[in-house]
């Protein structure tokens, strides 16, 4: 069992939860993902790690509530017990070359970006962000970005905060003043696509971080597979990250959907048992 | 005297709505009936084919006489688990294969007769032991894992079993379906391995949380690694990312270990009508019969090889028959197609022929211009596994071959000094048997590095 030491609202939908869990923290890096179950009739899901405290033995997760098990999830309050956690998965993002990088975040991906920026900034790297979200409510971690980047833009859909529009309307303004040693990337799937067309004209190399549905995230199932440049990969041993120029982007939208119509359905049932 | 004694099974019907166990073992008057059967051969052949040589003969005079602790006894000298084995072995292809009985009739129903002994048997509480060693980590808690974590806890050793799921029992839990072995057998055997003391850490990858230097760091004087082979293969056709295209392994594990079956669980699986599993083996088998226990109306195995070829039990392939699964044999599908919303609408297969290549297994090749299209919306590909590079990935003086398994010597160590390996992860995809045959000697292999025993 694994004790939730802090819950935090982050807007509305997103939430950030502290989790003992002592070995995970150990080791994990960035980039790097868990796969949790919150109880015995849940799924296992899997989350990408915001940060790790050794001191506190402790793992933060951040997740957007999308579907029953992160619902639930939700139910949880600080001092109540994960039932499983398990960790670090996929391999950690690769840092270490680079000097010069631009991230770009969306949505809850932000969070995921979070831990690559820090780790970029701790090791005297040079680094962008461009962060994108509907509406003002929903900008989360601006504080946190502000402190680990070089120059951070948010934007917003609606233009209550930040420069109005898509994170893709700025990406060029970027790209036309110089190349980086590498973009990185983590949003919702149509957002990475549109990031990568872009980035693809400027041949300027881009790493996105995936998160296709899985089950043990050991390679075990096959459930995460995707196509990267005409090549079977499992998202979850072999990445989550990899050249997002390469990355059958509509096939990976389609197999996200795969449980939707299920999904809605198990939702209701949990909105008709409360 | 030709024909052995039936074994009670659900009616096809009833058991087609439900995940209950199929073969519900013989009564005590039947057992006794079917080792009246056996002829005690002096120079028993049965021994020769059980890859651990259980003295068959031996045990079932014991059913003969009635004593059932003594059988138990006797089959626990070799085999520890023999609920799993009655139930999962290939017999017909080991020990039954050579029972005298089989020339003229019959073989002795020896794979029943060990799950009888195993389900009736009041077992005495055995002394448990004492820890006086050192601390063995044992990686996977699959059958190699148990048979060497039972060993080594029996010798006095300090055991520590890493399991990466939420439940121990590797492929017994998360692949082979209730209905062939119900999962309170496993769990049964698990319990046990806890009362006589090893500690059995769930939610732990090794190679991930911890790596194997971590565990030489925590005091580990030995480790076995027992990972079992369980990455999938896939045929590398086109069409085998479309939605409705699973790995056996993804879908025995939504089933077995998740409980998609049952509604009250959250994890989904797709609502099917048609299902083309791809495969001959036992997993093929445990697939096709999952889906038929989904309601879907239509499941066919498709096989590049004829029946007779078929590498499944053959009580499991009378089973699948039994329950209304289709086969389509010397079939092998080419590509998978999909309708206007990336699902898969139906299958194109060729014909295949068999040609003697002169050595062993006859090969399929594809009989030209024999294409055919089978409507399908889920293809299962249940063509076998490949051992795990998480730990050989993270471990840099652990070699392996070319297949990615363990390179070990006679003693079943790698090529770590005190790192052992055994089952599926050495061997390729094997049987259960071989796995827990291989923990054993592993752990006895372990006991003399430690002790410093020479032969």
């Amino acid at each position: 069992m694994y004790q939730i030491l802090k819950k935090q609202k982050l807007n509305p939908f997103v939430t950030l939860m502290e989790v003992k869990a002592k070995d995970v923290a150990k080791n994990a890096k960035p980039g790097q993902f868990i796969i949790l179950r919150v109880d015995e009739k849940g799924e296992r899901i899997p989350l990408t790690i915001a940060d790790t405290d050794i001191e506190r033995e402790s793992v933060t997760i951040i997740y957007q509530i999308v579907g029953l098990t992160t619902k639930k999830l939700d139910k949880l309050n600080e001092g109540d017990y994960l039932l499983d956690f398990v960790g670090p998965l996929g391999k950690p993002t690769d840092i270490s070359l680079l000097k010069d990088v631009l991230v770009i975040g969306g949505g809850v991906g932000s969070a995921i970006c979070l831990p690559v920026v820090k780790a970029l900034k701790l090791q005297g790297s040079k680094v962008d962000v461009i962060l994108g979200f509907r509406s003002m409510d929903l900008v989360i971690l601006e504080d946190e970005f502000l402190k680990y980047s070089n120059n951070l833009l948010i934007v917003t859909n609606d233009g209550s905060y930040g420069k109005k529009g898509l994170v893709t309307d700025y990406l060029s303004l970027y790209l036309d003043k110089k190349k980086y040693d590498q973009v990185f990337t983590v949003g919702p799937l149509i957002m990475m696509k549109s990031v990568c067309e872009i980035t693809k004209k400027y041949g300027q190399k881009t790493i996105v971080s995936m998160n296709p549905i899985m089950i043990d995230g050991t390679g075990m199932c096959g459930g995460c597979r995707i196509t990267v440049g005409n090549e079977f990969k499992f998202a979850c041993v072999d990445g989550p990250d990899f050249d997002g120029h390469l990355v059958d982007f509509d096939e990976a939208i389609y197999r996200n959907k795969m449980y939707q119509e299920i999904e809605r359905e198990k939702d209701c049932r949990l909105l008709k048992n409360e | 005297m030709n024909r052995r004694v039936e074994m009670r099974v659900l009616d096809p019907e009833i058991r087609i709505k439900s995940f209950q166990e199929v073969a519900l073992g013989y009564l005590p008057d039947e057992a006794k009936l079917e080792a009246e059967r056996c002829l005690e051969c002096k120079n028993a052949l049965c021994i020769k084919g059980c890859p651990v040589g259980i003295d068959i003969p031996s045990f079932i005079k014991q059913i003969k006489e009635g004593n059932l602790k003594e059988a138990y006894k006797i089959i626990t000298k070799q085999n520890k688990f023999p609920g799993i084995c009655g139930r999962v072995c290939p017999q017909e292809t080991q020990c039954e294969s050579k029972c005298i009985r089989g020339k003229k009739g019959e073989p002795i129903a020896i794979g029943r007769l060990e799950r009888f002994v195993s389900d009736n048997v009041e077992i005495d509480e055995e002394e448990l032991p004492t820890i006086q060693y050192e601390k063995v980590a044992i990686i996977g808690s699959g059958p190699a894992g148990l048979a060497c974590s039972g060993e080594l806890a029996k010798l006095g050793y300090e055991v520590h079993m890493f399991e990466a799921l939420h439940v121990a029992g590797g492929v017994l839990t998360y692949g082979i379906p209730e209905f062939r072995l119900p999962k309170r057998i496993v769990k049964k055997e698990i319990d046990l391995l806890e009362k006589m003391g090893v500690q059995i850490h769930l939610n732990t990858i090794i190679g991930k949380t911890k790596t194997i230097s971590d565990l030489f760091n925590e005091g580990f004087k030995a480790i076995f690694i027992g990972t079992g082979a369980g990455l999938p293969k896939f045929m590398g056709i086109p069409g085998e990312n479309l939605n409705g295209v699973y790995s056996a392994n993804e879908f025995l594990t939504r089933l077995n270990l998740m409980k998609a079956y049952n509604e009250e669980y959250d994890t989904p699986i797709r609502k099917m009508k048609r299902v083309i599993v791809v495969g001959g083996g036992n997993v093929a088998m445990d697939a096709a019969r999952c889906a038929k226990r989904l309601n879907v109306e239509d499941v066919t195995i498709v096989y590049r090889r004829s029946e007779k070829e078929m590498p499944a039990r053959l009580e499991e392939i009378h089973n699948a028959k039994e329950e209304g699964i289709n086969f389509s044999f010397l079939t092998n599908p080419i590509r998978i197609i999909a309708d206007e919303n990336f699902n898969v609408k139906e299958v194109e297969c060729i014909r295949m022929e068999l040609v003697d290549t002169g050595n062993g297994r006859a090969k399929p090749v594809e009989v030209p211009n024999s294409n055919f299209f089978l409507p399908a919306d889920t293809v299962i590909m249940a063509i076998g596994n490949h051992p795990n590079p998480l730990i050989s990935s993270t471990t840099q003086d652990l070699k392996v071959n070319d297949h990615g398994c363990f390179i070990v010597d006679d003693n079943l160590m790698t090529s770590m000094e005190n790192v052992y390996a055994g089952g599926d992860a050495v061997t390729g995809a094997a049987t259960v048997i071989l796995a827990f045959s291989a923990g054993k000697k592993a752990a006895l292999s372990i006991h003399k590095k430690l002790r410093g025993i020479n032969e």
